[in-house]
């Protein structure tokens, strides 16, 4: 089996895989980084979006060999040893979050929208999460809280 | 998915030959729609050639009279191209409303092309804009790469290197999304050009992407969006489905096409 | 009100995990010689297995085990149970076909298991499912609900005769009919409530395991309540008993009903985990998810109103087809009938109902419970009628509902269809929903509207629904083969923290919030010194679970009896302490004082002295504090609300989008505000999702043409705007916390305000009716039609 080697959450990993392993996968049955989800089979509902090489993607559609040398960013990479990140903070002083089914990838895609925009409106943000599916919230507050973790991260 | 071999070619020529010595080669761009396919385990290449190992597909550059995109640009780089944002406006736009975000970070160009999705946006830039599709073996007018659905005059082995898209005098692209896939049920592109007008349409007809002669006719003595309003697209030979039947598609057609137009100015 | 009590807006204590990727969900759980099961479904809707041939496939690399129907007939295990039985018109006991784990003979929809492979690996057993060989006869397929009662329409079950489960009546037939002997005006009605795929994010998944050197078995599933699947998997599936089987629904990634039903995956692979002494791990993909998880509503109703010449509704009669898919899931048979047709009264003195409901099989998924099950039917029909009435006899669409409203004095209610409403204000809840969207502002809206070249429309709905499910005695004389009451136990430690053991069960509610709330407001401890466990039968006592709007205000009463009990035990401690009689201890603020003196014991003191009992009277008073409580409810709540919707409509494309809502709910007391607007904001938003989107499509062949999300069109964040939602509490609920429920109320009121509000904005092209869900092509083709004639 192909040998993968990435840095994942600054951690350099390595490991023999299969070539039909998909990233997702490799993140979490292989490093039981388990906070990054699967949520449907045709790429469309952002569960399992990470940041590669400071990207967003949908991890559940690249393989982990695509990423072989890149540093990913997973869902568990962003607090600091429990100090929320302020988006992490804004989602929940914002109730963005219900089930948390969602959360990772609705927070890795916000993460990627503020740094290309650090001050969406919400037609911005609404617009950013065409392929971020929630069947929770009604989206109202992770809007709101992607507003407001933006407005955070601008200090 | 079933297994494969997953193989990085290093140049187009490995690649191409790659593909060549494989039971049943693929060549891997973004993955955007090969990927999924295979997870549904509805395709099963024996070899993936990830055309990703190949340092010179990448980047986009001013050719005077347009944009030169290289294959493996995603489609975030062109929406965000300031180049293309210049040039053609309107293909930078088109870019940024593929997929979501994270789609446009890995999805390329040449993937896209080469697919031919008949709902997918490129295609109706290509030809809207008459581009010129470069492969290793030659170069192909937009109207004769696209052949019909998933098809195109790529040969086997061949691979796309990159897109020249010439610049238009006005330009614009309207997409009436699905409301479940969010890709095209009907897409218009359309083009004032040196040659003259151009109208593409895609996601409407069985045959994939094409052109509406009747319309570009139309708008070659009056540029605006009267000059279409009363053309009726033929409701025969597009396309049905749940979210669309064919004669509500014949009316999108005009309307999208309407639209682009105004938008165009 | 304290800043953690009750009515406070406390930021939950589960998102810690949730946002940080710590979360536990029953995917992120392995085993140790985990094997994993691939299940091997029906390619078709309705046909007979002549063959099966699985030799390949157990020879092929990483394969553990292939198990058949055949298997499963051969083990002494029961089929799926149906948890509730209604009778005939005549009294005879509806059509109950089995439902085998796996199916040996005859599959009856896309999607049917036919045998399930276990290996090494995913992958492995994927692989080797594709190569067992099935013969397959096909069948002639019924998957539309109207078209399974026609002649020759092929038979689903030979123990259903015209594919018919039940049909069924209620309400006074013949003063139903001596209303409409005295109408001015006859409104007449059909309407198709379209069928909806659930989608919880999470899909769902089972793992079971076996403990060869105890014989316990272990079920980690993706569940809202746990111990209704101990029940229903180990008393008539697999024959285990309560204490050799434990049952774990973890973190539980969204629901919405769909997580209430015992499923075939859970009792296969706890099943074959005893039978191969190793784990066994399913997880459904969403392409599965959408043939196998149960599909919600899928009604078609003819219903008829009578009106007398002051606008007065006289009497209603109401007729509908059900469709329960292929099989009974477990709560099935109850929705269109108990959950639907008792509250056809809606918040109106119709003084005469009567409604006949019949559930046919067709070759599709079963059918079962979707947020709201069945009220929101009831609602969607209810106000399309009173719409349509109002324009029909000419009476303003607010005056109408107004003249029609059971007033504040008129309560207890009883309505004509066995529900008696215990309190509620509905001219009050109308009035502050018109306030709450500046109703009277529309007309101006409208302008701006047009002079963008779109349509403008308005839509109302005033809904009731009833949910607290379910007085015990009620469910049981309907039918349930279960209590409906709910546990709780409040477990005070000696330093005088608590752990509340909740039989419900949260998968998004808030619950660890919520509840901790309660319990630090009742029992006056720090709300940080409350935790709150759920989800585990090992841990937890015997509960119903969560579903039906029930959380608070059944289990929360449980909650509040329980915490009664805390407090009483501890006033018994705290007066042999201090040396008074328990008369005179008063309990305030965390702390037992004798009346009228300074003598006084903080709760924690009373807590550490419960387990230091160096002094007890024994034979009068126990150590510990440590109390439980079930509660059965005295009658179900009734929330009510108004929700207004304006939609702006694009003539040339049918585009329909959602400009302004407003839901203005009464719930009775809240809890926590913060977590009652996101409830009523994602119940809104799956509401527009049923009216504008999700369209659940087979086509003649039992195909199901939306299985998945390239064609099943699920709300996302750019589809839905900012909504309006506030509270309008009425008191007096029949519960100790006065709570009503708010998880379905956004799912019950929106579709019926959205679809008027559509319909309002087409008249002026002669449009009448629009048909759920109301998606582009839907929208221009009833203008095209309309134009047409």
């Amino acid at each position: 089996m192909p040998t993968v080697s990435m840095t994942v959450n600054g951690k350099s990993v390595s490991a023999d895989v299969e070539p039909r392993t998909l990233l997702v996968q490799y993140l979490r049955e292989h490093l039981s980084l388990t906070g990054t989800h699967v949520g449907c089979d045709t790429s469309q509902c952002g569960a399992c979006v990470v940041h590669v090489d400071g990207v967003s993607v949908k991890s559940c559609t690249m393989l982990a060999a695509q990423a072989d040398g890149a540093e990913v960013v997973t869902i568990e990479g962003l607090d600091d040893n429990g100090t929320l990140h302020p988006m992490q903070e804004a989602f929940r002083d914002n109730h963005g979050l219900q089930c948390g089914f969602c959360t990772p990838g609705m927070v890795m895609s916000a993460l990627d929208l503020v740094k290309n925009n650090p001050s969406p409106s919400e037609q911005d943000v609404r617009d950013w999460l065409e392929g971020n599916i929630c069947r929770c919230t009604g989206y109202h507050n992770i809007v709101k809280s992607i507003q407001a973790g933006a407005a955070a991260m601008r200090g | 998915m079933y297994s494969f071999n997953h193989q990085l070619p290093n140049s187009v020529a490995a690649a191409s030959s790659a593909l060549g010595s494989a039971d049943d080669g693929k060549f891997l761009a973004g993955g955007m729609t090969l990927l999924p396919t295979m997870k549904q385990r509805l395709a099963s290449p024996s070899d993936l050639i990830d055309l990703a190992g190949i340092g010179d597909l990448v980047g986009i550059s001013d050719s005077g009279d347009g944009v030169v995109i290289k294959a493996m640009t995603t489609h975030a780089a062109v929406a965000g191209s300031s180049v293309v944002q210049a040039k053609i406006p309107a293909l930078a736009a088109l870019a940024g409303g593929i997929g979501d975000p994270a789609v446009r970070n890995r999805g390329t160009i040449g993937g896209s092309v080469a697919n031919n999705d008949p709902a997918a946006d490129y295609p109706a830039a290509c030809l809207g804009l008459g581009a010129t599709i470069v492969t290793n073996k030659r170069e192909i007018g937009a109207d004769d790469f696209f052949t019909g659905l998933f098809e195109t005059a790529l040969e086997e082995d061949e691979v796309i290197t990159e897109v020249r898209f010439p610049a238009a005098q006005k330009a614009a692209y309207q997409k009436f999304e699905n409301p479940a896939s969010r890709y095209a049920i009907v897409g218009v592109f359309v083009a004032q050009t040196a040659g003259g007008a151009r109208v593409a349409v895609t996601g409407a007809s069985q045959d994939g992407v094409g052109r509406i002669s009747e319309m570009e006719q139309a708008l070659g003595g009056n540029w605006s969006a009267d000059a279409v309003a009363n053309i009726d697209v033929p409701a025969d030979g597009l396309n049905t489905d749940i979210h669309a039947s064919a004669a509500y598609r014949a009316h999108l057609v005009t309307t999208m096409a309407k639209r682009a137009i105004a938008a165009a100015g | 009100m304290s800043e953690t009590g009750i009515g406070a807006r406390v930021k939950r204590v589960e998102d810690q995990r949730f946002l940080t990727g710590k979360g536990n969900y029953t995917d992120d759980i392995n085993r140790p010689n985990q094997t994993y099961a691939f299940i091997l479904r029906s390619p078709h809707a309705h046909a007979r297995i002549t063959s099966l041939d699985a030799s390949a496939a157990q020879a092929s690399e990483g394969v553990v085990a292939v198990f058949t129907g055949k298997d499963i007939a051969a083990a002494e295990v029961g089929g799926l149970p149906c948890g509730w039985q209604i009778h005939n018109k005549d009294g005879s006991p509806m059509a109950e076909p089995p439902h085998p784990m796996l199916v040996a003979d005859k599959v009856r929809h896309v999607g049917d298991q036919v045998a399930m492979v276990i290996a090494e690996t995913r992958d492995q057993a994927r692989d080797a499912a594709e190569k067992i060989v099935v013969e397959y006869e096909t069948l002639a397929a019924v998957t539309a609900t109207d078209a399974a009662i026609k002649d020759g329409a092929p038979q689903v079950h030979d123990e259903a005769a015209l594919n018919t489960c039940y049909d069924w009546e209620l309400g006074d037939k013949a003063a139903t009919e001596e209303g409409f002997a005295k109408a001015a005006h006859v409104v007449k009605i059909d309407v198709v409530n379209n069928r909806i795929i659930p989608n919880a994010m999470e899909p769902r998944v089972a793992l079971g395991d076996y403990d060869r050197s105890t014989g316990d078995y272990t079920l980690f599933t993706t569940s809202q309540n746990p111990h209704v699947i101990r029940l229903l998997m180990g008393a008539f599936v697999l024959q285990l008993p309560e204490h050799k089987l434990r049952v774990v629904a973890p973190d539980v990634g969204g629901g919405f009903g769909s997580k209430i039903f015992h499923y075939a995956e859970e009792a296969l692979v706890t099943w074959a985990a005893g039978k191969l002494g190793r784990p066994i791990k399913w997880v459904s993909d969403r392409s599965e998810a959408f043939v196998t998880d149960a599909h919600g509503r899928d009604h078609r109703t003819h219903a008829e109103l009578a009106i007398d010449g002051d606008g007065k509704f006289l009497a209603l009669r109401v007729s509908t087809l059900a469709n329960m898919g292929a099989y009974l899931s477990t709560f099935a048979p109850a929705i269109p009938t108990y959950l639907s047709a008792t509250l056809l009264a809606g918040v109106y003195t119709t003084p005469a109902i009567y409604s006949e409901v019949r559930a046919v099989f067709t070759n599709t998924v079963p059918v079962d419970a979707v947020r709201g099950a069945g009220r929101p039917e009831t609602s969607y029909l209810l106000e399309r009628l009173v719409d349509r009435a109002a324009k029909q006899t000419g009476i303003d669409k607010t005056e109408l509902r107004k003249r029609n409203f059971i007033q504040p004095e008129q309560m207890p209610y009883q309505t004509p269809v066995a529900l008696q409403y215990d309190v509620g204000d509905y001219p009050a809840v109308f009035e502050a929903g018109l306030a709450a969207a500046d109703y009277s502002g529309f007309e101006g809206r409208k302008a701006e509207t047009e002079s963008r070249g779109k349509l403008r429309g308005v839509g109302i709905s005033t809904y009731i629904e009833a949910c607290g499910i379910a007085p015990s005695a009620v469910a049981g004389a309907l039918g349930a083969r279960a209590g409906l009451y709910e546990s709780a136990q409040v477990r005070v430690h000696p330093t005088g923290s608590v752990t509340l053991f909740t039989g419900s069960h949260s998968h998004g509610q808030g619950h660890e919030t919520t509840f901790a709330q309660v319990v630090s407001d009742l029992l006056g401890v720090p709300f940080e010194a409350v935790v709150v466990s759920h989800g585990d039968t090992a841990k937890v006592q015997f509960g119903m679970g969560t579903y039906g709007s029930r959380s608070l205000a059944v289990g929360g009463a449980a909650i509040y009896k329980a915490c009664e009990k805390i407090i009483d035990k501890a006033t018994k401690i705290a007066a042999h302490i201090l040396e008074a009689a328990e008369a005179d201890i008063e309990f305030k603020d965390g702390n037992f004082t004798v009346a009228g003196t300074d003598k006084s014991m903080a709760f924690g003191e009373v807590a550490l002295a419960a387990y230091v009992p160096h002094n007890f009277p024994h034979e009068t008073l126990e150590p510990g504090l440590d109390e439980n409580a079930f509660y059965d409810p005295l009658n179900f709540s009734y929330p009510s609300g108004c929700h207004i919707c304006e939609v702006e409509v694009d003539p040339d494309t049918g585009v329909v989008e959602v400009a302004k809502f407003t839901a203005v709910d009464d719930i009775g007391r809240v809890v926590n505000p913060m977590i009652v607007e996101g409830q009523v904001h994602g119940g809104v938003v799956q509401g527009i999702g049923q009216a504008l989107l999700e369209g659940c499509v087979y086509d003649d062949e039992g195909q199901l043409l939306t299985g998945s999300f390239m064609d099943y069109a699920m709300p996302r964040a750019d589809n839905v705007p900012f909504f309006t939602v506030a509270q309008k509490s009425v008191m007096g609920a029949s519960n100790p916390l006065e709570v009503k429920g708010v998880g379905e109320v956004g799912a019950i009121g929106s579709p019926p305000a959205i679809i008027n509000a559509v319909v309002n904005a087409l008249e002026p092209l002669g449009v009448e009716d629009v048909t759920m869900p109301a998606t582009p092509m839907t929208v221009w083709q009833a203008i095209q039609d309309a134009q047409a004639r």
